[in-house]
């Protein structure tokens, strides 16, 4: 879908006047594709304190062909522009500390090119023996949320929370927020843990022979999940409702995948999905909980019938496939990945969506509450919480909604249907064991819940 | 050494009305979207099947090659081979066995069978008349010759010839000849709308219940077949006037009688070693099939009667009685069809002096019969019918568990009709 105001904005006479009026001057992202390097420019990487972290990062960097540059070495090229800029922060104790986070995020920042990425690695808050420590650590949650409302141009810059023993966790997570699969994660905090990380990162097809259930599969947000992970090597199992199965067909066809017409919430619907996956595929690999329905109505005049569809299809169902799956013996392979999708909603709330709102605010509840489980068997589950995607839901909106609706965001303009779908397939990798339990926000930072 | 070949899954479009949602798709669009949607199914995207057996039954010149061009303009692999094939309304079914056979005589490891029929898009065909006209026009040699040829036109030859649902051999309509049949075996007006009743609300049951989730894919906005009537009752049924037959005696209405529908249909089958391959549950075997026809014309035998004779036949190949089926499935081309065959295969006289047999077959237990609906509420277009079947019995025999034996009888135009066996 075009995004005519962006266009404008970035044509001769809308640049000048963009400019002149102080209006919002999105540009079109960097958005990942098969064979795109990680970074289109060299990399800037510095440490605030005494990092743990430098090193590591400094490799991941390298294998990937980026150029490395230190503060030291960039005094002497004042003026490149750089396509990444990596904080250790891991050694920051005090608040005292934070200002050489200052010291060296302010120059580099300065030479960020278009689509750029900051990625600040610290220690988690929680874990810290004294007061004192665990604010500093905080701290950086507000640097790097208020520096991402200030990058301009595409740029991002997102928080990684590292903690001692997780420190193989590192470079799945570093790879996907410097690259084109976080185009629309802006301002978020991701917090690892320390898990069994395979060495090799998969290459092109992180997810050879992986076979990946995704629900609401049909079209929109879903079709794209689907593609995507079919595109990344996994065998897709499309799940929609029967009426939809003209368009699920297709979108299997597409990827190669296979069509599950299910209706989700009935009552057989759990035993029909595992008896699917472990006769015909053996188990599951990845599970993308993405089915939603929306029955908007203000609290007051919303009928039982409204909650209840939209409790059934956006929560009950995903706790109950998930329970069936763990229950079954050889339906979720080990290792497994569970990715649900929450809302923006669901977090920041929306008026009229009390109903949609309380399922999307229980999705985050309930992968909080399962990731120590799926820790024990190698898995994971996370939710991705999608903020303004155009959609053709989004198309029916009224102009002015819409258009306020998708610039009310640090990078300016709506997201796209990829976008959460990327950071899904990322979650869905063998390289994401260390992030678990989390909830990703793939909202450009919204204001809203921000 | 032969070895029998395995229903692994069908899918089919929902059946419409004539006119009504597939007005405007033809054999080929109906017949490519049902590939894709077993294609989907199965993950076969790309994919080279052994072959692909269809047909239809009302054909435009243009379908001449309708199977290939369907698998052409679908996502199985291009290197899967075609041909059509065409025996009524027993198009389906023939398919199937002709792919079954070829798989159990180890000639292919998998394929599909399938049939589409539309009678909205109907072929017109141009006037004989004009036709022969404009042939010898476009043979003339000289423009003058050409002119004097075309001058021979006359307006009442613009008016072009309709398919129409006639034996050419008799000139009557297939429910005039199914109501010369009701008559002869006296079955009654009640019976049929009985029959027409437990359809509908075994057809509404089966979806409700999600039988035909992995059977049926929608299309062109249609999920169920709109001639289904879930609330359809005796009482309402018994208001309709009859339309075939003449006078007091005539039972069969609109209801009893399937309507004139859009469809298309396919089955997938394979050797169990492919099946297995592909991680396919076998959902049930093809284990035999026999056909037969009629002298309807001068023999005076009913047209849609040679069933009957096609059955004892296979079961005494097979060592088998009328008796020894979990499940049977008698196509529903008119309520009164399936009640004379099974009234027939219950006449002692109908079994010693037509079909030779000592003792007459005897009676099937009605509660195994069409018990997920059949025709008379799914609609039948005319080749789609077979797949139909033999899909849904397939995955009945399957949900019912391993040694369970189905029965198969349809009857075709022109005196004919197919018989077959599935065991689970």
């Amino acid at each position: 879908m075009s995004d005519w105001y962006r266009d404008f904005a970035n044509s001769g006479i809308g640049s000048t006047i963009t400019k002149q009026f102080g209006l919002p001057r999105p540009v079109r992202l960097r958005r990942y594709t098969p064979g795109q390097p990680l970074l289109d420019g060299p990399a800037l990487v510095g440490s605030a304190g005494d990092g743990r972290l430098r090193a590591e990062v400094e490799s991941v960097l390298k294998e990937d062909g980026v150029t490395v540059l230190s503060p030291v070495t960039a005094d002497g090229e004042r003026g490149t522009k750089v396509a990444a800029v990596v904080l250790d922060a891991t050694g920051v104790t005090t608040p005292a500390d934070l200002a050489a986070a200052h010291d060296f995020l302010a120059p580099a920042v300065k030479r960020l090119g278009t689509n750029g990425r900051v990625v600040v690695l610290g220690e988690v808050p929680g874990e810290a023996p004294s007061p004192a420590l665990a604010a500093a650590r905080q701290a950086l949650d507000g640097l790097v949320r208020s520096l991402a409302k200030e990058l301009r141009a595409g740029a991002t810059a997102n928080l990684v929370y590292v903690p001692s023993g997780a420190e193989a966790s590192v470079p799945g997570p570093l790879r996907f927020f410097l690259s084109g699969r976080s185009a629309y994660v802006d301002g978020q905090t991701v917090t690892l843990s320390a898990a069994d990380v395979p060495s090799a990162d998969g290459g092109a097809t992180p997810l050879a022979g992986k076979v990946a259930v995704v629900t609401g599969a049909a079209r929109g947000i879903g079709a794209s999940i689907a593609e995507v992970l079919g595109r990344d090597g996994a065998h897709v199992v499309a799940v929609d409702v029967p009426a939809a199965g003209q368009a699920l067909a297709e979108v299997a066809n597409r990827i190669g995948g296979t069509a599950l017409q299910l209706d989700i919430t009935a009552p057989d619907a759990a035993a029909r999905l595992v008896e699917h996956v472990v006769e015909r595929h053996g188990g599951v690999d990845v599970v993308v909980h993405n089915a939603g329905i929306t029955r908007d109505k203000l609290l007051v005049n919303m009928d039982a019938a409204r909650w209840n569809s939209v409790l059934a299809v956006n929560l009950q169902a995903q706790l109950d496939m998930t329970q069936a799956l763990l229950d079954a013996p050889g339906a979720l392979k080990d290792g497994a990945r569970v990715v649900a999708v929450s809302s923006q909603s669901g977090i920041a709330g929306n008026r009229g969506q009390t109903n949609y709102s309380a399922s999307k605010a229980g999705v985050i509840g309930m992968v909080r509450s399962w990731a120590a489980k799926f820790a024990s068997r190698g898995a994971t589950i996370n939710a991705v919480a999608p903020g303004f995607i155009v959609t053709e839901m989004t198309a029916k909106m009224p102009f002015g909604t819409r258009e306020v609706g998708a610039r009310l965001n640090s990078l300016q303009q709506g997201g796209l249907p990829v976008d959460v779908a990327e950071a899904i397939a990322w979650l869905a990798q063998p390289a994401s064991a260390g992030v678990n339990g989390q909830v990703l926000r793939v909202c450009g930072q919204n204001l809203l819940g921000a | 050494m032969t070895r029998k070949a395995a229903i692994v899954g069908g899918n089919r479009i929902p059946f419409a009305r004539s006119n009504k949602k597939y007005a405007r798709a033809s054999n080929q669009d109906m017949l490519t979207a049902t590939i894709d949607g077993l294609v989907a199914r199965h993950g076969l995207a790309g994919e080279q099947v052994g072959e692909v057996v269809a047909g239809a039954v009302l054909k435009h010149a243009r379908d001449f090659n309708l199977t290939r061009e369907a698998v052409l303009g679908s996502q199985l692999s291009p290197a899967t081979p075609a041909y059509d094939v065409q025996q009524a309304c027993g198009t389906g079914l023939e398919a199937a066995v002709l792919v079954a056979n070829k798989i159990a005589l180890g000639q292919i490891e998998s394929g599909i069978a399938g049939g589409t029929d539309t009678t909205s898009d109907a072929p017109l065909a141009v006037n004989d008349d004009l036709r022969k006209v404009l042939i010898a026009a476009n043979a003339a040699k000289t423009l003058p010759d050409r002119l004097k040829l075309l001058s021979r036109i006359r307006p009442g030859q613009l008016v072009p010839d309709q398919p129409r649902n006639v034996e050419p051999r008799t000139g009557l309509s297939m429910g005039e000849h199914a109501a010369i049949t009701a008559k002869e075996w006296e079955i009654s007006r009640e019976a049929q709308d009985e029959l027409a009743v437990a359809s509908h609300h075994h057809l509404a049951a089966a979806y409700d219940r999600g039988f035909f989730d992995d059977l049926v894919t929608p299309f062109l906005g249609l999920t169920r077949d709109d001639n289904l009537r879930p609330d359809s009752t005796v009482e309402k049924l018994s208001t309709l006037k009859p339309v075939f037959g003449k006078g007091e005696g005539a039972t069969m209405t609109a209801a009893n009688s399937t309507p004139l529908t859009d469809g298309a249909s396919a089955v997938l089958l394979a050797s169990d070693e492919w099946a297995a391959e592909h991680k396919l549950p076998v959902w049930a075997h093809l284990v035999d099939a026999q056909t037969a026809a009629v002298d309807y014309v001068h023999g005076g035998e009913g047209l849609l009667m040679a069933p009957a004779y096609a059955m004892p036949v296979m079961l005494a190949r097979n060592g088998l009685t009328l008796q020894d089926f979990d499940l049977y499935e008698i196509h529903e081309a008119f309520a009164s069809t399936v009640l004379s065959t099974m009234k027939a295969w219950e006449d002692p006289g109908f079994c010693k002096e037509k079909l030779g047999l000592d003792a007459p077959l005897g009676p099937i237990d009605r509660s195994k019969l069409n018990v997920n609906g059949s025709s008379l509420a799914a609609g039948h277009p005319f080749a789609a019918t077979g797949g139909r079947i033999v899909a849904s019995l397939a995955k009945m025999l399957h949900e019912a568990g391993p040694g369970k034996r189905g029965l198969i009888s349809i009857c075709a135009a022109g005196g004919q009709g197919v018989v077959a066996i599935l065991e689970s």
